[in-house]
């Protein structure tokens, strides 16, 4: 019995042994062809897509140009051509055709693309031509691991209907340098009377960045400005003023609507709530660097990743951009989340309401996202390769390069210690980044995009009355007068149900009633 | 009988072309624009005129077309004056100025896209070279794209940059294919440069000015790389064009009903625009004794 037993245990030590050497040589197998650390045990692995034959099919994907997101794709897709015998096409398109190149063939009936990579505020224009992700792939641990803010994305009147390869939000990055300067501190509240710190309202960021405007913080001869953001009216502003407004219009207490009352759907968007917002948003053009109200995103990530600016907020890239190895301000940047407001717009009283701590309203601002048409013949296929794009190798990979756009959606991207070891990342700039973006999360009073069905219609008009107030064209009241207008018209041309209809899964994500 | 048959054989290819690429479009577009075709709503339906009602209660589109109208008039006018005065500059001497010919030309043949994007570096407000360039002889730098009409002035200086040449190669071709005698009797009637330039030159030269100043007028009445990588229609709606605008509203907002209706007010538009003009051009120039 003892030596049956003694015998066990030797087979299986030796078992596990050759198990874990095995395992170690197919780990290094896959991280020695391609450019993953090692491959992750899983059922979208390379091991597990290496044994999946789809010889003699092909792939259509329509994703964005290089690099952002369409570097990834190309890259996964090769990888995925290598692994599984597939043909895969991929097309690539500037971000402004995206929109019509998929819907194009949706609306005449086409298969034109099994795979898309896209906004995802869009889910409510393309719903009706999307593939529900299938529940094997839902059960995968690599989507367990996705958390609550980016699964709501996906998801549609119940269903997951895009699946998820990125996670965006807006935060503010700061000069951590700047602002944790003694010298500077003191010389700060020697003018002001005020201490200096990462801003808590949208009014202390104007005063910290109309102080800072113009002023050579480094002493290198080079004149620093006070905030860099998204301005150009057709080059995604309509987020920024989002972020900007957010604090002053979505009363935690006030349910049924942020953009729309969900009741009439009358807009809300020249409420004082929203107008105080872009007023803030008109006057921060005196703390801008010269050309500042001209800057798209691309702009905005060099201007604050390139060191001109004290502050900045937008997606992830403006602080990636601060944070590559070859940055001059690398390790000197901080991640909060976005100002917040003293006071808050309460439609249902009419009045504003004074708020002791600074009202939060984190936007969870759309990003990339990717979806299978349900026309495709070949959906086996595209799902697998989306699994595969996303799977737990590739994806610690991908958040690695800042120029792919991929970032943190999951609950294993939190943990500072990846940046640190991983990235070369200084601690308190990695606990900051991680405490920021999970913060988020776990807010009661989150804003999401206005994800109903012609959205780009009314994004378009937002940016246009928000623009004419910038240019001086029309006061802020004005403008959102004007565009509160056209809301109204585009949601009687696309029936008042069907928006609203749309209009209540946003509002269940921002009421948390789902 | 036969014969005749063969002809329309040999019509078709031409013909089928012709339809396809354009009637086809255009009378599709003209079905579309009497339909209510948007984001929710892919259907052929007939809604009436209610698309054109709205073209014509819809003031930025109008202001859109009060933007082009200033484009148009001012790159097709200083165009036509540079281009002039470039191609007398190098009519003469040919041998010697080949080099500049070439130069003057490369502009045209670059792609609008790639020239909006090196002119946006051009005139970025704290590292671009034009305002280093102002700084250097103590002038101000000049909100190229952040300010209304320093943008529409922007916009404006690049199609004249791009599109000078083209008026320039076909002004000299025009003056090169001049007769010599009208010069030899002004010469020996001792008439001045200006004077040979005013009665001779400029009148002789009023066939080929029509034509260049009507195609001209035509494609910068297509403005759009311009607008949209430099100054996506703003500040505000200051640059907005109406080719731009009814990009915005076709593509982007998937309107396609409406910008289709805008795109046959537009056409009809300049239909007219382009004949009064026409019209005037050969009247004028008649007058001048030209034609």
């Amino acid at each position: 019995m003892a030596k049956s037993r003694m015998k066990r245990f030797v087979v299986t030590i030796a078992l596990a042994a050759g198990l874990s050497s095995g395992g170690m040589a197919w780990a290094d197998k896959w991280s020695e062809k391609y450019p993953i650390k090692e491959d992750i045990p899983g059922p979208a692995s390379y091991e597990a897509t290496s044994k999946k034959d789809y010889s003699g099919r092909t792939l259509t994907i329509l994703t964005h140009a290089i690099p952002v997101m369409g570097e990834p794709t190309a890259l996964h897709a090769k990888q995925f051509e290598e692994l599984t015998g597939a043909k895969v096409k991929v097309v690539h398109v500037p971000f402004g055709d995206l929109f019509q190149k998929a819907m194009i063939p949706f609306q005449t009936g086409q298969a034109a693309y099994d795979v898309m990579f896209y906004g995802s505020l869009w889910i409510g224009d393309f719903h009706n031509y999307l593939a529900p992700v299938p529940g094997e792939y839902i059960g995968m641990p690599q989507m367990q691991d996705v958390t609550r803010n980016y699964k709501d994305v996906a998801i549609w009147e119940g269903r997951m209907i895009q699946f998820p390869v990125d996670g965006d939000r807006h935060y503010l990055k700061y000069r951590s340098d700047v602002i944790n300067n003694p010298e500077l501190r003191a010389k700060y509240k020697e003018k002001t009377g005020k201490d200096l710190r990462v801003p808590q309202t949208w009014k202390e960021y104007a005063e910290m960045a109309r102080f800072f405007n113009i002023l050579d913080c480094e002493g290198d001869g080079e004149k620093n400005y006070g905030s860099a953001e998204v301005v150009a009216r057709d080059n995604l502003m309509f987020s920024a003023i989002i972020s900007r407004v957010a604090p002053y219009a979505k009363h935690p207490d006030v349910k049924g609507g942020f953009f729309f009352d969900l009741e009439t759907m009358e807009p809300l968007v020249n409420t004082p709530g929203w107008v105080e917002g872009v007023k803030d948003f008109v006057e921060a053009q005196d703390y801008m660097p010269p050309g500042g109200n001209n800057f798209g995103l691309g702009d905005e990530i060099f201007s604050f990743g390139g060191g001109q600016t004290l502050f900045s907020y937008s997606w992830d890239d403006a602080f990636i951009q601060a944070m590559e190895p070859k940055s001059r301000i690398r390790n000197l940047v901080g991640a909060a989340p976005l100002p917040g407001a003293h006071k808050v717009w309460n439609r249902k009283t009419g009045k504003w309401d004074k708020f002791e701590t600074p009202n939060r309203a984190p936007y969870i601002c759309w990003g990339w996202t990717s979806a299978v048409a349900k026309a495709s013949k070949n959906k086996d296929m595209a799902f697998d390769y989306l699994a595969f794009f996303a799977n737990p190798a590739n994806h610690q990979s991908d958040l690695l390069v800042g120029r792919f756009g991929v970032n943190p959606y999951r609950t294993t991207d939190f943990d500072p210690k990846f940046y640190i070891k991983e990235a070369g990342w200084a601690p308190d700039v990695a606990k900051t980044y991680c405490a920021t973006l999970s913060g988020m999360d776990k807010s009661r009073n989150r804003v999401f995009d206005l994800r109903v069905p012609g959205v780009n219609q009314y994004m378009s008009s937002l940016a246009a009355g928000v623009s004419k107030a910038l240019a001086k064209q029309l006061t802020p009241q004005q403008a959102m007068d004007e565009v509160a207008a056209e809301w109204k018209k585009i949601t009687e041309r696309l029936g008042k149900d069907r928006v609203r209809k749309a209009y209540a899964t946003v509002v269940a994500l921002e009421d948390n009633l789902r | 009988m036969i014969q005749s048959r063969y002809k329309y054989l040999f019509l078709f290819p031409g013909l089928f072309t012709l339809i396809a690429i354009i009637i086809f479009p255009l009378v599709f577009t003209f079905r579309l624009s009497f339909s209510s075709w948007d984001v929710v709503q892919p259907t052929l339906d007939f809604i009436g005129f209610d698309n054109y009602v709205r073209v014509f209660n819809d003031t930025r589109f109008w202001e859109s077309l009060g933007t082009l109208g200033t484009v148009v008039f001012s790159v097709v006018s200083l165009e036509y004056v540079i281009g002039f005065a470039l191609a007398l500059l190098l009519w003469q001497d040919i041998e010697k100025n080949r080099f500049f010919r070439v130069l003057f030309i490369i502009p045209m043949m670059a792609t609008p896209v790639i020239i909006s994007v090196v002119w946006r570096t051009m005139f970025h407000e704290t590292l671009g070279p034009i305002n280093d360039l102002l700084s250097m002889i103590h002038l101000p730098a000049v909100p190229w794209l952040s300010k209304p009409t320093s943008a529409l002035i922007a916009v404006i200086l690049v199609d004249i940059w791009q599109w000078t040449s083209f008026v320039f190669i076909l002004l000299l071709a025009g003056l090169l294919s001049l007769p010599h005698e009208p010069y030899e009797a002004a010469a020996m009637d001792g008439a001045n440069r200006f004077q040979i330039f005013w009665h001779i030159t400029f009148p002789m030269m009023a066939p080929i000015t029509i034509g260049i100043l009507i195609i001209r007028i035509i494609e910068a009445s297509k403005i759009m790389e311009t607008v949209y990588v430099l100054t996506s229609g703003g500040p505000g709606t200051s640059t907005e064009t109406s080719a731009y605008y009814i990009f915005i509203r076709s593509l982007r907002e998937f309107q396609i009903g409406y910008s289709s209706a805008m795109s046959i007010v537009y056409l009809l538009m300049m239909i007219l625009a382009l004949t009064l003009i026409a019209k005037g051009l050969t009247k004028g120039l008649v007058s001048k004794g030209g034609i």
